[in-house]
């Protein structure tokens, strides 16, 4: 029983590890698309055409919205499986998923 | 039927859509009341989440103060979508598998302190009040624009309808119009857009003719020749440490607004929040990036149509003469020589105010009279949309965590119910009263309501979630010396309108303005937190054992 109890806690920590270094990653390219590619690179970047536009103009009002989007998506799924993977998916009795109404 | 009769017809079919909502979504319960019985689907949430978010001001102002902002203008299209990247990754989650009602539940549980847990309260009404009276008011705005009623009238009915589906439904009425309002919205929005970007370039996908046309590259230059900034170059209209610090300030005060994060406690489950707030960020995204291109194609259709153009035939264009009585376009040939001349100079003999950005694109794309109605009903349904969320907010900060959890714990469901409700009602009637008689510096609180987030609440519900080792000591200086200070430099630096000085008492700290300041703040917390908390004793047993059930989505088996 103890014992069950130490590798509870172990697999949670390592979840918590896995999760975390996710999280890490992603929000090193959350920064870089908008306060790097936008802000801090904008004076050379605007140099680089990116079709009828410059680069740093395009992240500054298009890239950086849609690369968000894509981390979240990314996100979410990612952590469907992992909650999968070290078995801590939250168990709902009335419907098995959180989406259909 | 004429434009008026249209519109009229539309708001009031919209209206009764929301009321036949409310009627049907009333409930019994405080869970019901609070979070809508956490049974909100993840996609219907999003689109909650979006209508709450998209205010009065995203509706109908943002486009119009990008195109004058230009490359700039990127503060508000970064800053106010960054934030739900943050959401989703650090506090939603968490917030959902917590569980609870309110911002302050979580602040107050978790730093086992209901002194912590009262500043929380304070702050989220405070916020939630600064940002309402501007929704209440961009009620009265449309109503006076698009029907000649009085602003006053306006801002009257838009409170009894507010009042008639949160009263009755609380979250769960909320939620359900919220997701009608934003199907509203956002056709208002795109319809315009498209047909002026199919006008301009051939194109009818606003995001796809603004990176593949040439016509941002054409207003850039046209902007130089008529001697305003380049439209495409960086930091010509701020410097680049503000376009930095405002951006993130946005953005981390995003993360911290209570009437956002409370929506995630509506959804089923931890995996429902962390997809919602996908969902939420997809549908602003679809506003958000077609506003950068209405901004561009609206300003470089009002100057070639304006500029060098004969006196008597811009004013012969009917929208030119309805947008000129309203005082939102004034031309005027100063120089007496027949032609209009559009300039950054004194010689100047156009002046457009931004929101015609938005407002005047139907007509100066000829779209049918039914469109120009739908926008009247667009920009309705994102200021009520808006005001319903922060009603919420506010009056649960007061009925739940204020009154039952702090003064009257042994309250029974039935008077919480009555509370709740009673105080939805008195919240209605303050915001109905600051949208009537708005205070002087009502743009100014805006900065306030961000930094504040950004400063106080956001700091202490990352750390409460990531350190376990963060405690009550360590929250409550951070939150107190992050608040104080955020508070003090925006006081200082907007002193001309709140306190009557001439001039700003400081222009700017190390360069920073006060829409950015709340990075600073947020920083000061960040600090502060941790060195107290390391220099106090570690928070109890239960309370780590709390956070480590937070991290993980399955309820741990006691």
């Amino acid at each position: 029983m103890v014992n069950e109890h130490l590798d509870l806690s172990q697999k949670q920590r390592e979840y918590w590890k896995r999760n975390t270094r996710i999280i890490c990653t992603l929000l090193i390219i959350w920064a870089s698309v908008s306060l790097v590619a936008a802000i801090i690179l904008a004076i050379p970047f605007s140099q680089v055409q990116f079709f009828g536009i410059p680069l740093s103009f395009w992240f500054a009002q298009q890239g950086s919205i849609l690369t968000f989007l894509v981390l979240i998506f990314y996100y979410a799924k990612k952590m469907d499986k992992l909650d999968e993977e070290y078995d801590v998916q939250e168990v709902i009795l009335t419907e098995e998923e959180g989406e259909s109404k | 039927m004429s434009v008026e009769a249209l519109t009229l017809t539309l708001v009031v079919i919209t209206f009764l859509i929301y009321i036949y909502i409310g009627w049907r979504s009333k409930v019994k319960d405080t869970s019901n009341f609070f979070v809508a019985g956490n049974e909100i689907p993840a996609v219907a949430n999003g689109a909650a989440i979006a209508a709450d978010w998209m205010s009065a001001a995203s509706f109908i102002s943002m486009a119009g103060l990008i195109s004058f902002l230009g490359y700039d203008g990127t503060i508000y299209l970064m800053g106010w979508t960054g934030g739900y990247v943050l959401l989703a990754l650090l506090l939603a989650p968490y917030l959902r598998k917590f569980g609870r009602y309110t911002v302050p539940d979580f602040i107050g549980d978790r730093y086992y302190s209901n002194a912590a847990r009262a500043v929380a309260a304070v702050a989220t009404i405070f916020i939630s009040l600064t940002y309402v009276a501007g929704q209440m008011r961009g009620v009265g705005i449309v109503f006076s624009r698009y029907l000649q009623v009085d602003i006053v009238i306006g801002v009257l009915i838009g409170m009894a309808i507010v009042a008639f589906f949160a009263v009755l439904g609380g979250m769960k009425g909320i939620t359900w119009t919220q997701v009608i309002q934003y199907s509203i919205l956002i056709v208002a929005f795109i319809i315009p857009a498209a047909a002026i970007s199919l006008k301009l370039t051939g194109n009818p996908i606003p995001q796809l003719s603004l990176t593949f046309s040439d016509i941002a590259q054409k207003l850039s230059i046209l902007q130089v020749e008529l001697g305003m900034t380049e439209y495409l170059a960086p930091f010509t209209d701020l410097s680049a440490i503000n376009v930095f610090c405002v951006t993130l300030a946005l953005m981390i005060g995003t993360a911290g607004l209570p009437h956002v994060i409370i929506r995630f406690y509506t959804v089923k489950s931890v995996r429902a929040a962390r997809w919602s707030a996908g969902w939420a960020l997809l549908f602003i995204a679809l506003l958000y990036t077609t506003a950068p291109a209405i901004g561009v194609f609206a300003k470089y259709n009002l100057i070639t149509s304006l500029n060098d153009t004969p006196i008597e035939q811009a004013e012969s264009y009917n929208w030119a003469s309805k947008w000129e009585e309203t005082g939102l376009l004034q031309l005027d040939d100063a120089n007496g020589d027949g032609v209009l001349t559009f300039t950054n100079g004194a010689d100047n003999e156009v002046v457009i105010d931004p929101d015609i950005i938005v407002l005047s694109t139907p007509e100066v794309a000829n779209l049918a009279p039914i469109v120009i109605a739908l926008v009247a009903a667009g920009g309705l349904a994102a200021a009520l949309s808006t005001a319903s969320g922060l009603l919420l907010a506010m009056s649960s900060a007061v009925s739940h965590d204020l009154y039952y959890r702090i003064f009257r714990p042994d309250a029974d469901e039935k008077q919480r119910l009555k509370v709740g409700r009673l105080m939805i009602f008195l919240a209605v009637m303050i915001a109905g009263y600051f949208g009537i008689n708005p205070p002087g510096f009502v743009g100014e609180v805006v900065a306030f309501a961000f930094g504040l987030a950004a400063a106080s609440l956001f700091p202490a519900i990352l750390l409460g979630i990531f350190d376990k080792r963060m405690n009550r000591e360590g929250a409550i200086w951070g939150i107190t010396t992050g608040l104080a200070f955020t508070v003090v430099m925006i006081a200082l630096m907007r002193s001309v309108p709140v306190f009557g000085t001439e001039a700003p008492i400081i222009e700017s700290f190390f360069g920073i303005n006060a829409q950015g300041i709340g990075v600073i703040g947020a920083l000061i917390n960040f600090i502060v937190s941790f060195i107290v908390s390391r220099r106090t004793p570690a928070p109890p047993e239960e309370i780590q054992q709390m956070v480590e059930d937070i991290r993980v989505p399955r309820v741990s088996e006691k």
